[in-house]
């Protein structure tokens, strides 16, 4: 499947249990995750969501992100990807729901796009 | 004037060490309108940078100013990480073209902007860099257009990043990330104006 999917939250359980949600609906989606700043602290950290990204084994990657922080992070590390990177303005869990379960579902990105847009929130 | 990499060193290091002084200062700031965590987040940033600095002979201004932007992108956690790192890392281009404080510190600003989409007086880092950036260039630069502009922010209401959640409650505190761009500057007026 060439679309993934990256999360990245200021906490490492919270990713890891995005994660875990994600892949009960998705077990063929690639889905990599970033959690916390280097130390296990809460926050966020380039090197982590670099190594998720860095990961996926999908070319178009969507992204989704707990606060703000996280975001700009990834605006850095998709700056410097070669990667198709979606930064999705999502709801955080919601989104990375619908985005995992539509493609489980061999869904087109045009069409995953469409169900995106009304759980922008952000 | 232009800005040597010896004095952009000391002029780090020095910002550095008032981090270390304020940080729980930054994060008491934080604490009334934020998450509390600027003076932590920043010290552990400042910390980085002082190892990479001092590993550093001789240097370039604008290898200086790429290892601060490194080490802040990568350690400080919040979302002064990335702001900061933008502000280092465009300066740090702007380097290879010309090492002139004001082109520097307007090259800064526009990564703050960039980055973090605030514009003047959305009570954020934008509104202690702007004034300097305008005196700088302008030739009107002293200590009190720092003071004036971090105090400036005071009855701001928030528009960006987390303070603008508590909406007119964000009205009447300092916005953090102004008052630690006030030591940066202040560090500068110190290291290389005085």
């Amino acid at each position: 499947m060439s679309l993934g999917v990256v999360i990245a939250s200021h906490v490492d359980k919270i990713a890891e249990g995005a994660y875990q949600l994600l892949k009960e609906s998705a077990p063929d989606v690639s889905i990599t995750y970033a959690g916390g700043t280097d130390d296990g602290e809460v926050g966020s950290s380039y090197e982590k969501i670099e190594a998720a990204v860095n990961q996926q084994t999908a070319e178009t990657i969507y992204c989704f992100y707990d606060l703000g922080s996280a975001k700009m992070t990834l605006d850095m590390v998709s700056e410097m990807s070669d990667k198709n990177i979606k930064i999705v303005d999502a709801a955080f869990i919601e989104g990375a729901y619908t985005a995992c379960a539509l493609i489980q579902g061999d869904y087109k990105e045009e069409e995953i796009d469409v169900q995106l847009k009304p759980l922008q929130v952000k | 004037m232009e800005l040597t990499g010896e004095q952009a060193q000391r002029w780090i290091l020095c910002f550095q060490e008032k981090i270390e002084k304020n940080k729980a200062y930054l994060s008491d700031l934080d604490q009334a309108i934020g998450d509390g965590d600027h003076g932590s987040n920043m010290y552990r940033g400042v910390q980085a940078v002082k190892e990479k600095l001092n590993e550093l002979e001789d240097p370039t201004t604008e290898e200086v100013l790429k290892t601060t932007a490194m080490a802040l992108i990568s350690k400080v956690g919040g979302a002064s990480g990335p702001l900061y790192g933008s502000a280092f890392m465009q300066m740090a281009k702007t380097a290879k073209e010309t090492t002139e404080l004001p082109e520097l510190i307007q090259a800064g600003l526009e990564g703050i902007k960039q980055r973090g989409k605030a514009e003047l007086k959305d009570k954020t880092m934008v509104d202690a860099w702007a004034p300097v950036a305008e005196a700088l260039t302008n030739g009107t630069f002293s200590n009190d257009t720092i003071d004036q502009a971090v105090e400036d922010t005071k009855p701001l209401q928030a528009k960006k990043g987390r303070a603008s959640y508590v909406g007119e409650r964000s009205i009447g505190a300092l916005d953090p990330g102004a008052v630690s761009s006030g030591y940066l500057f202040t560090a500068l007026v110190e290291e290389v104006l005085k």
